[in-house]
C-alpha cells in the first residue's frame, strides 16, 4: 500500500465522542512526555522534524513556534486555523470528525512550547458536525486535566475555545481569520507585521493548520530526526491529499511525500470512471494550477503543488474527465472568486468582473485573438498586485490553462464569430 | 426563546458578535435577523449598530430578510459541478418552482448556492438546515424534499 497512515492511524479505530476511547488509544501520552522537557527541547524536535506548514503556504513550522516563543509579550495567542473553505479540501473536517483530541493534544503542545495560555480553533459555519465534535473534545479534554490550568500538575495553562465561522471563504486566510475572530467582518490586514509580532487583538499570535497541529505529537513520538526521513528531503512527513472529481474512489488519503500524483490516482483513486479519459487535473482546490495529464508523473511535493507561484498545497486532488468543458469550468471558479472577494483592494474587486466578462467571449464562442491577450494580462495583474492570497491565488487556474491548454483557446477563437476588426 | 435571553449567555464583549449573531438568527423560525435584535445586540456589546451592520452584510449566512423554514443550499463548486449538481439545481427549481434566493409560497423552502461543504469526496451536496445530503441525482433528491414535503403535511 502506498498510504502511511500515522496522524490518521486512530481515525475510524476509536469514538470521536467519547474521550476514553482516544485515552487507550494513546491520546495524550505525548503532552505528558512533552511537559517533562523544556519548551527549547520541544521547538528543536520540530525544527528537526523539518516540518512545513500543511495550510498551503509550506512555511517551516519550527520558525514560527521560535518566533513566538522570542516574543516577550503579557499576552499570547494560538490558532488552529480550520477554515477549510478551499472547494476539493475537506482533509482537516475528516481529522475534527475522527480525531479531535489529536488536533488538541498537538494544539497544547505548541503551546507549551510558545508559551501561550489562550487558544481558538476557528472552524468554519458550514462545518457544524465538527464544531460539535470539537467543543465536546475540549470540554471532556479539560474534565480530564489535559486542558485548563496546571495542566497536568505542572505549571502550564492552556485555554482553548472552539469559534464559528458565518460564511466566508476569504476567513481562511490568517489576517482575516483574525479580523474575524475579533468579531469583525474578515478584511485582511496589510503585512508585515506578521501575525507572530501582532496578530489577534494586537498580541503576538501563532497560527496553523489543523494538519500542521496534529503533525506535532506525531513529531514527539518518532522524534524530529525520524520523522524528518519519511517523505522527501524537502518536504517531510505525510501529507493528507483530498482527492475528488471524475475518480472511482474519493476520499482522504494519508501518504509520504515523494509519490507520484499518477500513482495517487490509479492505485488510490480505482481510475476514471465510465469509460471516460483523464483530461485534466486541479490540484490544491479551486485557486491551484490545472494541469494536463502528462504532468502527473510528477510527484507530491512543495515544490510541485507550486505551480505558478501558487502556494496551493493543501493537498486537493481534483480529478477532471474528457467530458468536461474548460471554459465553464474557469468561469464556474472565476463566479467562486467574485462572490468570496472581500472588495477591499482594487485588483481583486474589479479583476474578476473583468475577467468573467472575458472567459464569457470563449464561452459564448465571440472570442478573438485579443480576448486571449487581455485574460492573461487580466489574470497577471490580479495574481501580482493583489493585497492577501485569495485575489492572488485566483487566476491561478487561468494562467495554468493559458500555459497548458492554450491551443484549447486557439480552437475556441478559430471557432469563433469574432466580430473585432483586427488594427 | 427570546432574542435578549439569548444573547445574555454572551459575555459583554464584542468579539462574541459573530457568535451572538449566529445564535440569534438560529433561533428564528425564519432564519433571519431583524433590524431590532442587531440593535439590541449592538447596544448589549455596547458597539455602534453601523458595526453589527457591517458584520451581518459580510458573511454570507447571515440574513437580515425571512427566510424559508428549511434553506436548502446546494454546493455547485468544481467537484459538485463535474459530478452533475446542475442536474440537483434543475431539479429543485423545477420542484419547487423557485430559484436561488427565493422562498416557496408557503413559506417552507428557500434556495440557496453554498460554498464547498467539504463532502467532495461524495459530491454532488446539498445542505438543508444542519443536514448535509451527499451523492445526489435528480431522484435521490427529490425523495429528500418529499419527505420533509410530508413531515409537514402531517402536522
Amino acid at each position: 500500500m502506498i498510504t502511511q497512515p500515522l496522524i490518521t492511524k486512530r481515525c475510524g479505530n476509536i469514538d470521536p465522542l467519547q474521550i476514553d476511547s482516544a485515552l487507550k488509544a494513546g491520546a495524550y501520552s505525548l503532552l505528558k512526555k512533552v511537559l517533562d522537557l523544556s519548551r527549547l527541547q520541544v521547538i528543536e524536535e520540530i525544527k528537526n522534524s523539518k516540518i512545513r506548514g500543511r495550510g498551503g503556504a509550506g512555511f517551516p513550522a519550527h520558525i514560527k513556534l521560535m518566533s513566538l516563543y522570542q516574543e516577550n509579550s503579557p499576552q499570547k495567542y494560538l490558532v488552529c486555523n480550520a477554515d477549510e473553505g478551499e472547494p476539493g479540501n475537506f482533509k482537516d473536517r475528516y481529522l475534527m470528525e475522527h480525531d479531535p483530541h489529536l488536533i488538541i493534544e498537538g494544539m497544547a503542545i505548541a503551546a507549551y512550547a510558545a508559551g501561550t495560555s489562550r487558544g481558538y480553533i476557528y472552524i468554519r459555519g458550514e462545518y457544524q458536525k465538527s464544531i460539535e465534535i470539537m467543543k465536546q473534545a475540549i470540554t471532556q479534554a479539560s474534565a480530564k486535566g489535559f486542558l485548563g490550568s496546571q495542566i497536568l500538575g505542572k505549571d502550564f495553562s492552556f485555554h482553548l475555545e472552539v469559534r464559528s465561522g458565518a460564511g466566508s471563504y476569504v476567513c481562511g486566510e490568517e489576517f482575516s481569520l483574525l479580523e474575524s475572530l475579533e468579531g469583525k467582518a474578515g478584511r485582511t490586514r496589510v503585512k508585515p507585521p506578521f501575525p507572530t509580532v501582532k496578530g489577534l487583538f494586537g498580541y503576538p499570535t501563532l497560527i496553523n493548520n489543523v494538519e500542521t497541529f496534529a503533525n506535532f505529537p506525531i513529531i514527539m513520538d518518532l522524534s524530529g530526526a525520524s520523522y524528518a526521513k519519511i517523505g522527501t528531503p524537502s518536504s517531510t512527513g505525510t501529507k493528507l491529499l483530498s482527492l475528488s472529481g471524475n475518480i472511482q474512489n474519493r476520499g482522504v488519503f494519508e501518504v509520504p511525500f515523494g509519490i507520484p500524483f499518477r500513482k495517487i490516482i490509479d492505485e488510490l483513486g480505482g481510475g476514471i470512471p465510465e469509460g471516460r479519459q483523464l483530461k485534466m487535473v486541479q490540484l490544491g482546490g479551486v485557486c491551484g494550477p490545472i494541469i494536463p495529464e502528462y504532468l502527473i508523473d510528477m510527484i507530491v511535493d512543495y515544490e510541485r503543488f507550486e505551480v505558478f507561484e501558487s502556494k496551493t498545497g493543501a493537498g486537493a486532488i481534483i480529478v477532471i474527465d474528457d467530458s468536461q468543458d474548460l471554459f465553464e469550468l474557469l468561469a464556474n471558479i472565476s463566479d467562486f472568486f467574485a462572490h468570496e472577494s472581500c472588495g477591499k483592494c482594487t485588483p481583486c474587486r474589479e479583476g474578476h468582473a473583468q475577467i468573467r466578462k472575458t472567459l464569457d467571449k470563449f464561452i459564448h464562442y465571440q472570442a478573438c485573438e485579443k480576448d486571449l491577450i487581455s485574460l492573461e494580462s487580466q489574470a497577471r495583474i490580479m495574481h501580482q498586485t493583489s493585497l492577501c492570497g485569495l485575489g492572488q491565488s485566483a487566476p491561478t487556474s487561468i494562467i495554468s490553462a493559458l500555459y497548458f491548454f492554450r491551443n484549447a483557446f486557439f480552437d475556441r477563437i478559430n471557432a469563433s464569430n469574432c466580430q473585432e476588426v483586427s488594427a | 426563546m427570546q432574542t435578549e435571553t439569548i444573547v445574555q449567555r454572551f459575555p459583554k464583549v464584542d468579539d462574541y458578535l459573530i457568535e451572538i449573531l449566529l445564535a440569534v438568527q438560529n433561533n428564528n423560525p425564519e432564519h433571519y435577523l431583524p433590524e431590532k435584535d442587531l440593535h439590541y445586540i449592538a447596544e448589549y456589546l455596547g458597539i455602534p449598530d453601523s458595526r453589527v451592520s457591517g458584520v451581518v452584510d459580510f458573511y454570507t449566512f447571515f440574513s437580515t430578510k425571512p427566510r424559508g423554514k428549511y434553506i436548502i443550499q446546494v454546493c455547485d463548486n468544481v467537484p459538485c459541478r463535474i459530478r452533475h449538481s446542475q442536474v440537483v439545481i434543475n431539479t429543485l427549481e423545477k420542484m419547487l418552482g423557485i430559484h436561488f434566493h427565493e422562498t416557496t409560497s408557503d413559506g417552507l423552502f428557500t434556495l440557496e448556492p453554498t460554498s464547498c461543504l467539504g463532502h467532495c469526496d461524495e459530491s454532488p451536496v446539498i445542505r438543508i438546515n444542519d443536514d448535509v445530503y451527499t451523492n445526489l441525482d435528480s431522484e435521490k433528491v427529490t425523495k429528500i424534499i418529499q419527505k420533509y414535503q410530508a413531515r409537514e403535511e402531517k402536522k
